[in-house]
């Protein structure tokens, strides 16, 4: 297992944001977290990035997480945040070799010109961050952030907060296909918070709902998207329809009629 | 001018350049003053010969030597200090005066010029000439841990807190200044108004083995920093991402600026601009890298301030210019210009 997450509870300012998680991601897998606004997801995150206080236990590769090194973990977990924004003239390629620090300057960094080249940003090499487009910065951050972890052999785990929100439809696919090559091929853990469901149900090995701190659900997608469920969680109307590719479809429907939209929808609490 | 795929100068000829333009500054600065040099006579002084004018070895080792030196370590300090808190803050508007370090150490070297003879008397007898210089960098490095302390209490340290604080710092240091100004008697109120204008005039050997060591100290230390804070550009969280100590880089980029700056301003006083116009310059025409920025910005900051001190003392020979007085007067200007056409920052 190579993230396992026991109890896990986060507070910010004397709130519970995060309560009770258990998780756990092993070698090879995508685990999609997903949930309305607020539901603690990006705290969640956070907590795994060690950026906040938690109570409960993060293990990585068997080790709990204030165990590691910070430059040894670096190169064990690497973390996409939901925004970078970079105000100072750095160019693509500088953002790039940040996350590879052991690359040296004089000779040319193979692994940083096969991801420039895989999220094609290559041709953007010299140009300056603060110039780029959103979609073009998420990838260039993709890219940082793969490198990090690329040359370590066992127990990597990536963190992705929201990693496609910026793209376009064909880059969306693009970036997800090499985040699954990663797993798959390399047996990289990953979990992902996505708000798009569709491409949940596209990528994802096993899903987890969170709903107000909480995990809700969890399981494949098929379990996970059901009308039902997606109208206890995100309290909004849908059809769910399975393609033959052997995954759903999440269709939006129209909320209907005043009466049948409640205002405050129902929760269930979790089992 | 030749700039290379990303709009910037190529580093090599740029470094070359620079180090041309620091020999001719340091050529004008030990040459000019109120004794007149001949080329010849100070390069036979510098090399060790004997010069064909006798009072020139003089003139050269005591007097201009260690004035172009200190010049050089000071501008180069707050050109390094500049780049390192812009880094750290995320903010190209940070510059050593914003978290208080200026502001309090010369509330501290005021303090000893006008209650030197009162209630700080015990302090002067006890330091003698060292006095004013030690205050200095005691207020100096004392209002940067202030601001940190203020700005730690939560366990981490938040950079928004420490600018906050150091406003508030430099605002209180403001008002003593202003009140200690307003009890200061004549002969004390000028020798303080040179010292708030800052100036190298009186710089000499003693100043030099005061101050040098503790900015040598930063200056060395600086180049540790580039790293991390290229890192810093792309979000305080990203640091801590990427495998470095966050804590850690703060807690020595804070010192190295509260040493390096509380050292310069104690045996210049204050003088603004280097510190944010070099940096900003630096970046726009080699890049944002720090490993660029820290050295380059010590270079051309120690170039910048010898350059404007040879200037200040020809201008209004045989007077001169307090050179903080001549810095912010060329400073002011260039750095508006930048402004209005600037792409990014």
């Amino acid at each position: 297992m190579v993230l396992e997450i026991q109890n896990l509870s986060v507070s910010l300012a004397g709130t519970e944001i995060v309560s009770e998680i258990n998780l756990t991601v092993s070698a090879g897998e995508v685990l999609m977290l997903l949930g309305p606004n607020g539901a603690g997801k990006s705290t969640l995150m956070k907590a795994l990035a060690g950026e906040l206080p938690y109570r409960g236990r993060i293990r990585l590769a068997g080790r709990e997480l204030g165990g590691w090194c910070p430059g040894e973990l670096a190169r064990h977990r690497a973390i996409m945040p939901q925004s970078v924004e970079v105000n100072f003239p750095l160019t693509v390629e500088e953002v790039v070799a940040l996350g590879r620090p052991a690359a040296t300057r004089r000779c040319a960094d193979s692994v940083a010109e096969i991801l420039m080249e895989a999220l094609e940003i290559k041709h953007l090499r010299h140009r300056l961050v603060p110039g780029l487009s959103g979609g073009e910065q998420q990838r260039l951050q993709l890219a940082r952030v793969l490198g990090q972890i690329w040359d370590t052999r066992q127990d990597r785990l990536l963190l992705l907060d929201e990693c496609t929100s910026a793209l376009d439809p064909a880059h969306q696919q693009m970036v997800l296909e090499l985040v699954g090559a990663m797993a798959r091929e390399h047996g990289v853990a990953v979990l992902a918070i996505v708000h798009d469901l569709n491409l949940a149900a596209q990528f994802a090995d096993r899903m987890v709902v969170m709903k107000s701190g909480r995990c809700f659900h969890e399981g494949g997608s098929s379990e996970v998207l059901t009308p039902s469920l997606l109208k206890a969680v995100y309290g909004y109307r849908t059809r769910v329809i399975q393609l033959p590719e052997g995954y759903p479809l999440v269709i939006p429907l129209a909320s209907g009629s005043a009466q049948t939209a409640p205002l405050n929808p129902v929760c269930r609490q979790a089992s | 001018m030749i700039r290379d795929h990303s709009g910037r100068l190529p580093l090599a000829p740029a470094l070359l350049l620079l180090g041309a333009l620091l020999a001719v500054a340091a050529l004008a600065s030990i040459g000019s003053g109120a004794y007149d040099l001949a080329l010849m006579d100070i390069l036979k002084v510098v090399a060790g010969r004997e010069a064909s004018d006798p009072v020139a070895a003089m003139v050269v080792l005591e007097v201009r030597l260690p004035r172009f030196l200190l010049g050089f370590l000071v501008g180069a300090v707050l050109g390094v200090s500049g780049a390192i808190l812009q880094g750290l803050f995320r903010n190209p508007l940070a510059d050593p005066g914003l978290i208080g370090v200026s502001a309090g150490a010369s509330l501290a070297a005021i303090a000893v010029i006008v209650l030197g003879g009162t209630a700080l008397g015990g302090w002067v007898t006890l330091a003698g000439q060292w006095a004013l210089p030690l205050a200095a960098f005691a207020g100096g490095s004392g209002t940067v841990i202030l601001a940190w302390r203020i700005a730690s209490r939560a366990g981490q340290t938040a950079v928004a807190t420490l600018l906050l604080a150091g406003i508030a710092i430099n605002a209180v240091a403001g008002a003593a200044t202003g009140l200690l100004t307003f009890y200061a008697s004549d002969e004390e109120l000028r020798s303080l108004t040179f010292w708030t204008m800052g100036s190298l005039g009186h710089a000499a050997w003693d100043d030099l083995v005061l101050g040098a060591p503790f900015m040598i100290l930063a200056l060395m230390a600086a180049p540790w920093l580039a790293r991390p804070l290229d890192a810093f550009l792309l979000g305080e969280s990203v640091v801590g991402h990427l495998g470095y100590r966050t804590a850690t880089v703060k807690k020595v980029a804070i010192l190295v600026v509260g040493l390096g700056v509380g050292a310069a301003v104690a045996v210049s006083g204050l003088i603004g601009f280097v510190g944010l116009v070099v940096p900003h310059l630096v970046r726009q025409l080699l890049g944002a890298s720090h490993r660029v920025v820290l050295p380059v910005s010590a270079l051309m900051g120690g170039t910048l301030l010898v350059a404007a001190d040879a200037i200040a003392r020809v201008v209004v020979a045989p007077a001169e210019l307090p050179i903080g007085l001549m810095m912010s007067l060329i400073g002011g200007p260039f750095f508006l210009g930048l402004l209005m056409r600037r792409k990014v920052m």
